[in-house]
């Protein structure tokens, strides 16, 4: 087991270099610099500039530059606001994203299991029937389109909770954006839960279990529970990726000082090494993840050992 | 010849019997038995048909209106929906006409979200067949790729891509169909794996067939079905892709629109004039609803498993 983790945390190395060097790549393959404004520089200032950011020496000396200063976990200076590093600006805004992605996060796993249980237990019910429906509900509709509805009603009309805005991480100001943004995982993990566990609760083990005349919530806790969350354990990868993606219309619709407004505005402004450096530390998370998820699906698959 | 004369009598009898056979008895063929069973889904016939009028209305009907979508009507800035004026859905800010502008953008997004899984599905299915069929190291080295891929934060680099390149309709397309083919790919290879030990793909191969000529030829078609399956639940998550870029400013621009950068306008004007994101927003969840079952449609009359 420790060698399958080790080997695996090994593998995502040389995708995190692929990541950062294509990145890299791209932002200085991309046409004009991030000096070129609506006023021309003069081109001794603009060549000092270049030289003080280093854009003045050849691309792969750019690079290893660049790749140690990651080492040291030193995203660089940024280009658009000037007296701050990028390390600054992202170490502000990413305890933002996080709370609301890591609420999101649970409240999608949770509440999904839980959805889906319950309406593969009462199967071809009004009970199934109901969850099926809203899940389906769910998965279609956009955050993008959700979240401005919930607005719509929750704040506009009802004046039940604030539109926007942070205040510190307050529960009432969090509350929309954690919906908007878990809505659409709630559905897909209550759709993949009710499958496998259908599937789950027809198999000889669970025949087995009530034969021998165990209570109903003990099967369903300790038998049944386990192998059923394994399609849901394989989808975390992605709904991981995608809450994170998520947050750069949920933060900008919300007005929420995370990493994805922070995202957003530096691609509007052109922030090169912003943008570049959000890209690898997302990247770098989303690959670390999806390491976690496959350590965790070897732990609890037995039918799994490398 | 060990035929003896009894057997050669009823061959030649069988023979005829096969020349005078009536026409009628005819094979009923995969996509035959497909449609057939399509036909009775009723969810994916309704979604089918209210597909059709939506795509129908965004094709043709923008000239059903009096305006085009960069008309300023002066006289009518923001104002409610209301038929006597000629904005069947209102108008925006600007005093543009909603209805046209909708369905305008909807042009845009059905064909973002059409010609992105086009693109997807080419890359895809050529990829995981020849990883497939080639096997061997060639395979691994192919999966091993796709995995790295897999692994990107992928709106982020489509948005870096943008942000970099400038915003360009082509380079959009280009971007979400390039980087929505990895599922496809892996689908495909899975596919390519099972059908490669089969017999006619051993008698193309004693036939003197080339390799590729093999997986366009004989690999390709039989894994149509799944890719079609794929393709109409593809398209929505396409079309969600634009509207997610055109949301934050990245896509179409200005006075072109689509219905992502519709429902990022409505949502701004929404406490004032909500007409102007529940249209889009109406447009937009109808036509993903209908593709969803429409795709799941498809999936219950392919699947062989299901005869």
């Amino acid at each position: 087991m420790l060698k399958f983790v080790f080997k695996r945390l090994i593998e995502a190395i040389p995708t995190l270099l692929v990541l950062i060097l294509v990145s890299f790549v791209l932002m200085h393959a991309a046409p004009g610099s991030p000096f070129t404004g609506e006023r021309s520089l003069p081109p001794e200032i603009l060549a000092n500039i270049e030289a003080k950011y280093g854009l003045d020496q050849p691309l792969y000396v750019q690079f290893f530059h660049y790749l140690g200063g990651l080492l040291q976990g030193d995203l660089g200076p940024s280009f658009k606001y000037k007296d701050f590093s990028v390390n600054e600006l992202v170490g502000q805004s990413f305890p933002v994203s996080a709370e609301i992605g890591l609420w999101a996060f649970l409240t999608a796993v949770v509440l999904g299991v839980l959805f889906g249980v319950v309406a593969a237990l009462k199967q071809n019910t009004w009970v199934d029937y109901g969850v099926m429906s809203l899940a389906m509900t769910g998965v279609v509709i956009p955050s993008f389109v959700l979240a401005p509805l919930l607005v719509l009603i929750f704040a506009v009309h009802l004046r039940w909770l604030p539109a926007g805005g942070w205040n510190g991480g307050e529960w009432m100001y969090m509350l929309l954006p954690v919906l908007a943004m878990a809505a659409h995982y709630i559905s897909s993990i209550a759709r993949i839960m009710r499958g496998s566990m259908i599937e789950i609760m027809h198999s000889n083990f669970i025949r087995t279990a009530r034969a021998k005349g165990l209570p109903a919530g003990y099967i369903i806790w300790r038998h049944a529970l386990k192998p059923a969350l394994l399609p849901v354990i394989s989808y975390l990868g992605p709904a991981f990726v995608g809450i994170i993606t998520g947050s750069v219309v949920i933060e900008t619709i919300f007005g929420l000082p995370g990493i994805g407004q922070l995202f957003v505005n530096g691609s509007l402004n052109r922030d090169y090494s912003m943008v570049l450096g959000i890209t690898v530390l997302i990247g770098a998370l989303t690959i670390m993840f999806n390491a976690i998820v496959d350590i965790m699906y070897a732990y609890i698959d037995p039918k799994i050992r490398y | 010849m060990i035929t003896n004369k009894p057997n050669s009598e009823a061959v030649s009898r069988f023979a005829t019997q096969l020349q005078e056979a009536p026409a009628e008895v005819e094979g009923r063929s995969l996509w035959q038995d497909a449609r057939r069973r399509f036909m009775h889904n009723k969810a994916a016939m309704i979604s089918l048909i209210t597909l059709s009028v939506i795509i129908l209305l965004c094709l043709f009907g923008s000239q059903l209106g009096d305006f085009t979508y960069d008309d300023i009507d002066w006289n009518a800035m923001q104002i409610a929906p209301d038929t006597a004026s000629g904005h069947f859905f209102g108008t925006d800010s600007l005093g543009r006409d909603l209805f046209v502008r909708t369905l305008v953008g909807g042009q845009i997004s059905l064909m973002v979200g059409v010609l992105g899984a086009l693109v997807a599905i080419v890359i895809g299915t050529l990829y995981g067949a020849m990883a497939g069929f080639i096997g061997g190291r060639t395979d691994s080295f192919m999966m091993r790729t796709l995995e790295i891929l897999n692994s990107f934060p992928f709106m982020f680099f489509v948005i870096l891509l943008v942000t970099f390149f400038g915003r360009n309709i082509m380079l959009i397309f280009i971007a979400i169909g390039a980087v929505s083919w990895l599922d496809m790919a892996r689908i495909v290879r899975g596919q390519t794996l099972s059908l490669k030990s089969k017999e006619f793909i051993e008698a193309a191969h004693v036939c003197g067939v080339s390799t590729w000529a093999i997986i366009t030829r004989h690999i390709v078609p039989n894994v149509l079905g799944i890719v079609v399956v794929y393709a109409t639940l593809l398209v929505p998550s396409m079309i969600l892709f634009e509207s997610f870029l055109s949301y934050l400013g990245l896509g179409v621009q200005e006075p072109m629109t689509s219905w992502g950068a519709l429902l990022n306008e409505g949502s701004k004007t929404m406490e004032v004039a909500p007409w102007q994101l529940l249209f889009p927003a109406g447009f937009l969840v109808t036509t993903l609803f209908c593709f969803n079952f429409v795709g799941d449609g498809l999936r219950d009359a392919l699947d062989p498993k299901d005869r």
